[in-house]
């Protein structure tokens, strides 16, 4: 489990779990799940090529910036959900279209 | 007396202004002294003119100023002054009578329903008229002749209200019109060739070979003297329109339904002497066949309008035809080349007219009077069969009308005789003595002196016809007798110092011989040389020699003749030895060939205005039927046949075009909108395919 090739795949299949979940629920919460495992994606990546290809810690300091980024973003997310509940009783996306033409 | 003169010239506008703007607010606060005061400010003015020129005695006097009107280059036109002595005597006369008028009407019109305007319009004649005398070139002398003409258009057309009056004024300024024609072609046929309207300067011109040099190169080869003669007569043209020569002549007597004073001042004195100062202007410059031209058209005119005065009832009428024949005299007389006889009676005439025209408005005013108290409103004040025995009601009147009619029938002791007669000898050396011009090659010169003579004996004859109808026998109305009345002060005294003015003495002063014309008069006023240089004109040598042999036969004759008119009107109207209705019905019809004016209106309006009429409504329906509707309507309708093609054109191919495109979009838009669903996972979804398009592409 030392090469870099298994982190990658690893990576990818977690990014396309996450695009998956984004694309397919209609649930704004497993929506923003996804998202985490996407950003989560990234981090593996960002670790694996610091560890292999660069030998440093730079890839560890974004990863934690990512988090760190992460859980902000699941604040400002969750509150719009929040506010998108109250607004019309569900968190459901595909009802979200009053931008719709 | 540069500024005398345009002081003269300008307070009678000055008044008409005032009348105009201020006059009927002071209508009856005697608002009309105003302007009889500047009118004797410019009597006084003109007679210190008179004195100057009379102290100076000088025939060759004369001053000119000219300032630049109009400036083309090579064409130009100046305005300016011309003062000789026929300028100053011009200037006079119109002063007297003008304000002798004004004063004479404050009563006469006394009451009027336009009083102010009347004496504003009066004002606006007296400056165009100075405005002819005061002029130096033919173009000025027409700018005020056109002024005159409408203000006597104006003053015919007094009283509007009456159709007559109203028809009257057209006809004097359409009459006129036909004149001016002619009069504005002949100037500018010399203003051609000489390249001015200066009368200064076109004689000077003519005289150093200008013409002779010029015309046939501008006028296509004409010869030279041709020409002069043509542009000669068409100027006096708007003579024969304005001073009422056959056949132009038909205004005047219509014009007589303007006030009486209006008659006096325009239609006997001044207005219609214009034609004859234009000629007198011209005179320098007129060849031997314009002069013939002129010669004839005066002479038929004064006898012509002499038969017609004969049988007139209307006072005024008798008047009328008998200025028209005196005028007639005078353009005889200056056809003649008798220039100084033509031009001193002009002036007579102006004063013994004037006063017999004021003296019948006197009548006229009285039985006016007369017939006001009676509230007859049928009776024609003016018809003299209703008049008859008036010398005894109005004794300073009736003195006018003797005096003033003795002067017109040419009685020694008044001024006419010495004019008329000069004009008769005139006449007489013109046929004795002249060879050139087409009178004379057609030996027809003998014809003016018969004229001539002719006339005088004709207006002896009813000018005394006139005053045994009013004056004497008995009153044909005995109830408007009744109540006749001498007119007021300010209306005879006018009548009385015109009256002292028709006497011989005031016209041969110093010389007091009542049979010859040497005079003040004849020493400032001299005939011109003739300044024709191209063919046949006026010789003055020969003419005053000629002159000189005929002027006793010509005397006598005219007495001879004067006293057989004279002895006939006092057997026919005084001593009823002979019947005038007797008389008439055996000459019938001459007597009414004379009645009806020898039907020169009728020509008229049969054999001009109705079938120029006509043929004016011809024009007019080819204009309309055929030009309109074929050319121009015919026009519009191909062209809205050939734009509704075009039309059709352009909505298939430009608008389809357009409209296509159009669509075109709106189809892609109507396509393209389902791609906007609103579901922010089915773009995230576009965003994956288009980032894996992307992908592909950079890696292959």
């Amino acid at each position: 489990m030392d090469h870099l090739n298994s982190y990658l795949i690893l990576s990818a299949i977690l990014l396309s779990l996450g695009l998956y979940t984004v694309v397919t629920r209609r649930n704004a919460v497993a929506i923003l799940m996804g998202v985490e495992l996407i950003l989560n994606a990234a981090n593996i990546n960002f670790v694996a090529f610091s560890k292999f290809v660069t030998h440093s810690l730079d890839g560890h300091l974004i990863s934690v910036f990512i988090i760190m980024l992460a859980a902000a973003e699941a604040a400002v997310a969750l509150a719009i959900v929040l506010n998108l509940y109250n607004d019309r009783g569900h968190i459901n996306v595909d009802e979200a279209n009053a931008l719709k033409q | 007396m540069i500024k005398l003169a345009l002081f003269i010239l300008f307070l009678p506008l000055l008044s008409f202004g005032l009348q105009i703007f201020f006059g009927r607010r002071y209508e009856d606060k005697k608002g009309e002294w105003v302007s009889v005061g500047i009118q004797f400010v410019t009597l006084i003015m003109s007679l210190s003119m008179l004195a100057m020129m009379l102290s100076k005695y000088d025939p060759e006097f004369a001053i000119e100023v000219h300032r630049s009107w109009l400036d083309l280059g090579l064409f130009k036109i100046d305005l300016g002054i011309y003062i000789d002595n026929i300028t100053i005597i011009m200037l006079n006369v119109v002063a007297i009578i003008s304000s002798l008028v004004h004063l004479y009407s404050t009563a006469y019109m006394a009451g009027d329903v336009r009083y102010s305007r009347y004496f504003g319009f009066l004002g606006i004649f007296t400056f165009s008229m100075n405005g002819i005398v005061l002029s130096n070139s033919l173009f000025m002398i027409y700018m005020f002749w056109e002024l005159v003409g409408l203000s006597s258009y104006l003053l015919i057309g007094h009283w509007w209200e009456k159709d007559s009056a109203a028809n009257a004024s057209k006809k004097a300024f359409i009459t006129n019109r036909v004149g001016d024609i002619g009069m504005f072609t002949g100037m500018l046929i010399i203003a051609t060739v000489l390249g001015t309207f200066n009368f200064q300067a076109i004689a000077e011109r003519i005289h150093d070979g200008m013409w002779a040099a010029n015309a046939g190169m501008l006028f296509g080869g004409i010869d030279p003297h041709k020409l002069l003669t043509i542009a000669g007569v068409l100027v006096f043209m708007g003579a024969v329109g304005k001073s009422a020569q056959f056949p132009l002549h038909v205004w005047l007597p219509d014009a007589m339904e303007g006030p009486t004073p209006v008659s006096a001042l325009i239609h006997a004195a001044t207005m219609v002497a214009a034609g004859v100062y234009l000629t007198v202007r011209i005179f320098p410059f007129l060849t031997a066949d314009a002069m013939a031209t002129i010669a004839f058209v005066g002479g038929f005119t004064a006898l012509y309008a002499a038969t017609v005065a004969i049988t007139q009832n209307d006072i005024k009428k008798v008047l009328a035809y008998s200025t028209v024949s005196q005028l007639g005299y005078m353009i005889m007389a200056l056809g003649t080349g008798a220039y100084v006889a033509g031009f001193f009676h002009l002036v007579t005439h102006a004063m013994f007219k004037g006063a017999l025209f004021l003296a019948s408005g006197s009548v006229i005013h009285a039985m006016h009077h007369s017939l006001h108290h009676l509230h007859d409103h049928e009776t024609d004040a003016q018809d003299m069969r209703n008049m008859g025995g008036l010398r005894t009601k109005m004794p300073i009147t009736f003195a006018v009308f003797m005096v003033t009619t003795a002067a017109i029938s040419g009685i020694p002791l008044f001024s006419g005789f010495l004019s008329k007669d000069a004009i008769l000898a005139g006449s007489w050396a013109y046929a004795a003595n002249v060879h050139d011009g087409w009178l004379a090659h057609l030996h027809l010169a003998w014809i003016l002196p018969v004229f001539g003579f002719g006339a005088a004996a004709i207006t002896a004859f009813y000018m005394f016809r006139l005053i045994f109808m009013t004056f004497y026998g008995e009153a044909k109305k005995p109830k408007i007798f009744e109540h006749i009345q001498e007119s007021p002060k300010v209306m005879t005294v006018p009548l009385i110092v015109l009256a002292v003015l028709s006497l011989f003495f005031m016209f041969t002063i110093p010389s007091l011989n009542p049979i010859s014309d040497h005079g003040w008069f004849t020493h400032v006023v001299q005939s011109p040389e003739s300044a024709v240089t191209t063919g046949p004109a006026f010789n003055l040598e020969h003419f005053e020699h000629a002159l000189h042999a005929a002027h006793t036969p010509a005397m006598i004759t005219s007495l001879v003749v004067a006293g057989l008119g004279i002895l006939l009107s006092v057997l026919t109207y005084l001593l009823n030895k002979i019947s005038a209705e007797k008389l008439a019905t055996r000459l019938g019809a001459l007597y009414r060939g004379s009645y009806n004016k020898w039907y020169m209106d009728e020509f008229y309006i049969h054999g001009i205005i109705r079938p120029f009429l006509k043929g004016c409504d011809a024009v007019g329906r080819f204009d309309l039927e055929y030009y309109d509707h074929y050319l121009i309507n015919g026009w519009g309708r191909n062209a809205k046949r050939g734009s509704r093609g075009v039309g059709f054109a352009d909505d298939l191919i430009v608008d389809g075009a357009v409209n296509f495109s159009g669509i075109i979009f709106q189809w892609l838009g109507w396509t393209l909108k389902f791609v906007q669903t609103g579901k922010i996972q089915n773009y995230l979804i576009y965003v994956l395919i288009g980032a894996a398009l992307l992908f592909v592409v950079n890696v292959f």
